[in-house]
């Protein structure tokens, strides 16, 4: 076979192997790629920049290496040869200060961003944040909705276009929470609360699953995030209110059980303060000086804190009430 | 029940239980046995006691180091396949081939054989082979320390093999991160069999650390200041130091987590006020310069083998050396982009992310200076070459995934997907692991006198290469389409199924590429004489190893060379003075010793007591190994004389067959 039949084969392979993946690509979803939530798509736009700025470096990198290869192969004796050049006050000046520029460019993108896109802080909307406990558990999700007074397992529900804080811990091994076509992930861990504030654009179901290895159901920790409209959002609300079975600390405890559900359930919520427990149940002959640190700040309840509903907690509470008499 | 109590937890229910670890224990135990055949058939157990198992060489060292690096490799290589049929296989209903334990078990093993007993295999080796050579020493500094660092990997590596047969091993991936690896989530021997083949490991390789560091600090030809040593030893040097500072910490660590599971302490439970955040912490603190102590020997590998093929000087070796000073130095200071995802505030995302992005201006700058080496060069595509070549491409791709992850907003959508484990493949398969072949290719000659088969190496090569890109490149956009790491099964809804399929043929095709390897060492191995290396500079290369004989003797230099330029060997030949007529001195070099052999033993023996909780028998391994070090230091006979004569005959009978006048 002759070379230029091989570099033809070649290149017919590399395409046919580009095409069936744009191919391929338009008939899936690509979670990353496809965001439906401000973050996410901030986060999209952020690795489509990162992806165009390192090119600056990437590009010259492969021209010069099969340029420099073609060249001064050994079969190329009308090219220069030069053994004794090794070294080029320029050359060398221009290779520490241009990648350490674009660098310099970087830093100041990576600390905005981490700031812009910090997923403690709250979404700045004029609609009022929806708060949802997350409770990673042996081997699935746990979403309280302490001001709804309902539960679901494997099973999101959110309003469209309302920010989402997500008060994440775990009474399993570390997890990692992760909806991609929101935005980007955060560990579950046990004795502690992490933060993610997200929000979807539009309505849609999305999937979601742990990225952190927890025991030997973690692959079926997946569940499936819907965004419905507000309207939509409060009937299922109350829907699962009146018609769910009550979640307490007994059929918490029966839930806890290590196990796999294939199928979401939801709960009404019997017991105030039942998130604050799973996380104190790890803090039991927890001495006084907690671990708490300012720059890794996850929240670790103090031991001293009594396991009582909070105010708010009980007034949303008597709001979901007071909407489901209206309902009536 | 006195029986029970006297064997600890080892019962009869550890012997393995399902078709695989069965089927893998009997391939080890009939590869065991063929190997103790052979050796009484052919009385070799003398021959191998006396001349490799407690030898002293470094140059021997080097290559047992390297078996068992290349054995651990086709065990590592088995758990990709298994691995990659499962991912295939396993979506929607259909289960594939493993339970979820067994998976979890086989990816944190490949992960941690991988890691500590190929790539580091492969490292220690190729050091203890060329370093000593290529400073012009005779040996390395401490020859005996060496040797039990190399048992103890060795043991190690027996224990996670152990690991196969009796119990099972860690399911908590290989990092084992509390509180999954705690008794609590964790209580069989897995995670026990992973702390103490990594803690007998590691301490193995921290002591290589400080014997090649003062090796090289202490024992370089005269003549070779530190600005003219070859860029190989200044990239072992920048590597050691990472590990005497590292190591430690994962000692500590490993240790902790003993206390934990053993005593019921609680430094990272998720309960009594432990934290499973400092062992993430600590474990990186160790996990990142990891990394680049495995990269920086693979730079200067690349650096050696570009000069060489190009016939060039290598470009700018002022700024590779502080290039590599200014990595070593900043590894220590990134760990935290391994968890972006735990928390932290915004500002201590932002310090970790830019200082974790500012390590790509050193990077970068290698890359520009090795290119430059080739401007203007003439370049001989020889197989390691090709394995440059196809580095600077997979190293590029992935370095610039790496970049994107640098950004903690980014980091926060492909964290633990398999887009990291794409990238980190392409950094450390691409970067590392093609580095060690090139190296292996090039320096074989030095050390067997005899060159690999050329053909099957680039056939190799093309394989290793183009597997790997179709096993990965799936993998980045499987990852972005949401799926993370360590799955062992997965919604047939999805649509990943295809994609794990290509990922699977790409292994398959480095499965073939490893077939070219191992019939090409067979090939070269037969036609030996035929490919073999009579001047001792096969490569016509630039460094001071290739100025002895191929294989180089066991003084390595008759005379020590004196040295006056960075490529030493190449001004050698470059100039035109003659050699004077050589007068030769008595030599000392070490006596063999078995004590290595025997401390490492003993460890092996705490280890497996310690997993099996057989507290007699830890006590006997410990206090064997500290008795076998004392006995060595009260041994004061530890050297022989190779006289002058011998070394004359020696010198003239491979002058005699080595076609350049002495």
């Amino acid at each position: 076979m002759s070379k230029k039949y091989k570099i033809a084969y070649l290149f017919t392979a590399v395409a046919g192997l580009i095409a069936l993946t744009v191919w391929y690509l338009s008939k899936h979803t690509v979670a990353v790629l496809q965001p439906r939530g401000a973050i996410g798509e901030r986060e999209y736009q952020l690795m489509i920049m990162l992806l165009f700025l390192s090119l600056i470096v990437v590009v010259p990198v492969f021209i010069m290496l099969f340029a420099f290869s073609w060249r001064y192969r050994e079969g190329n004796k009308k090219a220069k040869y030069s053994p004794e050049f090794d070294h080029s006050r320029i050359l060398e000046t221009i290779w520490w200060l241009v990648p350490a520029s674009l660098i310099l460019v970087l830093s100041v993108i990576i600390w905005r961003t981490s700031y812009e896109l910090d997923p403690y802080k709250p979404i700045a909307s004029a609609t009022k944040p929806l708060t949802i406990q997350v409770v990673a558990m042996e081997w699935k999700w746990l979403f309280i909705y302490p001001e709804q007074g309902i539960a679901s397992v494997n099973y999101l529900e959110i309003p469209e276009k309302t920010p989402i804080t997500f008060h994440i811990t775990a009474d399993a091994p570390m997890n990692s929470f992760w909806i991609p076509q929101l935005g980007g992930q955060m560990y579950a861990m046990p004795g502690m609360i992490t933060r993610l504030n997200l929000v979807a654009d539009q309505t849609g179901t999305y999937i979601g699953s742990s990225a952190n290895i927890s025991g030997r159901g973690f692959s079926d920790m997946n569940f499936k995030a819907a965004a419905k409209s507000e309207t939509d959002f409060q009937k299922w609300a109350i829907n699962t209110k009146i018609n769910s079975l009550p979640l307490d600390s007994k059929s918490y405890a029966a839930l806890a059980k290590p196990a796999i559900q294939k199928k979401p359930s939801t709960y009404n919520l019997a017991q105030d303060g039942l998130y604050y427990g799973v996380v104190m149940k790890y803090m039991h002959n927890h001495s006084t000086s907690s671990i708490d640190s300012s720059s890794l700040r996850n929240e670790k309840p103090k031991a001293e804190k009594p396991f009582m509903p909070s105010s708010h907690e009980s007034m949303d509470h008597s709001s979901i009430h007071d909407m489901m008499e209206m309902h009536q | 029940m006195m029986l029970a109590n006297f064997l600890g937890r080892l019962t009869w229910d550890a012997l393995p239980q399902d078709p695989f670890a069965i089927g893998g224990s009997l391939m080890i135990i009939f590869a065991s046995l063929t190997i103790v055949g052979l050796l009484t058939y052919f009385k070799k157990w003398k021959w191998l006691w006396s001349e490799w198992l407690t030898s002293l060489d470094p140059k021997k060292i080097g290559v047992m180091y390297i078996i068992v690096a290349l054995a651990m490799l086709v065990r590592g290589f088995a758990d990709v396949l298994m691995m990659r049929a499962q991912q295939a296989l396993a979506s929607g209903s259909n289960t594939g081939i493993l339970d979820a334990n067994h998976f979890q078990q086989v990816f944190s093993a490949h992960g941690t054989i991988m890691i500590f007993f190929v790539a580091m295999g492969l490292m220690f080796g190729i050091i203890n082979l060329i370093l000593p050579l290529q400073i012009g020493s005779r040996d390395v500094a401490f020859p005996f320390l060496n040797a039990t660092s190399f048992w103890l990997f060795a043991a190690g590596m027996l224990l996670i093999n152990a690991s196969l047969m009796l119990g099972e091993f860690s399911a908590a991936g290989w990092l084992a991160y509390p509180p999954l690896s705690e008794t609590q989530f964790s209580p069989g021997v897995g995670v026990d069999y992973w702390i103490w083949s990594l803690q007998i490991a590691g301490i193995g390789s921290l002591l290589s650390g400080v014997n090649f560091i003062v090796t090289i600090l202490k024992m370089r030809a005269p003549g070779m200041n530190m600005m003219k040593m070859p860029m190989f030893a200044w990239s072992v040097l920048c590597s050691m130091s990472l590990v005497v500072f590292a190591f430690p910490i994962l000692t500590v660590t490993l240790t902790l987590l003993f206390l934990d599971r053993y005593l019921g302490m609680h430094f990272f439970t998720a309960g009594m006020g432990g934290n499973a955040m400092m062992y993430v912490n600590l474990i990186w603190a160790w996990g990142h310069p990891e990394v680049y102590i495995l990269a920086l020997p693979a730079f200067g590998i690349y650096s050696e083998i570009v000069a060489t093929f190009s016939r060039k000087r290598l470009f700018g070796y002022t700024s590779m050396v502080w290039a590599l000073i200014a990595i070593t130095v900043l590894s220590f200071s990134v760990w935290l982009h391994h968890f972006f995802t735990m928390g932290a505030s915004a500002n201590v995302n932002a310090f970790f992310g830019i200082m974790t992005a500012v390590i790509a201006v050193p990077t970068g700058v290698k890359i520009f200076n090795w290119l430059f080496t080739m401007f203007r060069g003439r370049i001989y595509f020889a197989s390691p070459m090709l394995w440059f070549i196809g580095f600077v491409i997979i190293f590029t791709v992935g370095g610039v995934a790496g970049v994107m992850m640098s950004v903690p907003a980014i980091d926060y959508q492909v964290h633990n997907s398999l887009f990291l484990v794409a990238h980190f493949h392409m950094m450390i398969v691409g970067g590392v692991v093609f580095g060690f072949f090139a190296g292996l290719t090039y320096w074989f000659p030095k050390i067997f006198g005899f060159r690999l088969n050329e053909r099957l190496g680039k056939y190799a090569f093309y394989c290793w290469f183009v597997g790997f890109l179709l096993a990965f490149i799936p993998l980045y956009i499987l990852g972005l389409m949401g799926a993370t790491r360590r799955l062992d099964h997965y919604d047939s809804s999805l649509g990943w199924q295809p994609l794990f399929i290509v990922a699977g043929i790409g292994a398959l095709t480095i499965a073939l590429g490893v077939a070219f390897q191992v019939l090409q060492l067979i090939v070269s191995i037969v036609q030996r004489e035929k490919n073999r290396d009579v001047t001792g500079d096969p490569w016509n290369a630039r460094t001071l190893e290739w100025s002895t004989t191929s294989p180089a003797p066991v003084y390595n230099f008759a005379v020590l060379p004196e040295v006056h330029d960075r490529d030493a060997f190449w001004a050698t030949k470059q100039s035109d003075i003659k050699p004077t007529a050589i007068r030769y001195h008595d030599i000392m070099m070490p006596k063999n010793s078995s004590l290595g052999i025997i401390i490492a033993g003993f460890a092996f023996i705490c280890g497996f007591a310690l997993i099996w909780h057989i507290v007699w028998l830890a006590a006997i391994g410990l206090i064997g190994a500290i008795i076998s070090v004392i006995i060595r230091t009260t041994d004061d006979d530890t050297e022989y004389r190779i006289t002058a004569k011998e070394i004359e005959k020696i010198e003239l009978a491979a002058a005699a067959t080595r076609k350049i006048a002495v």
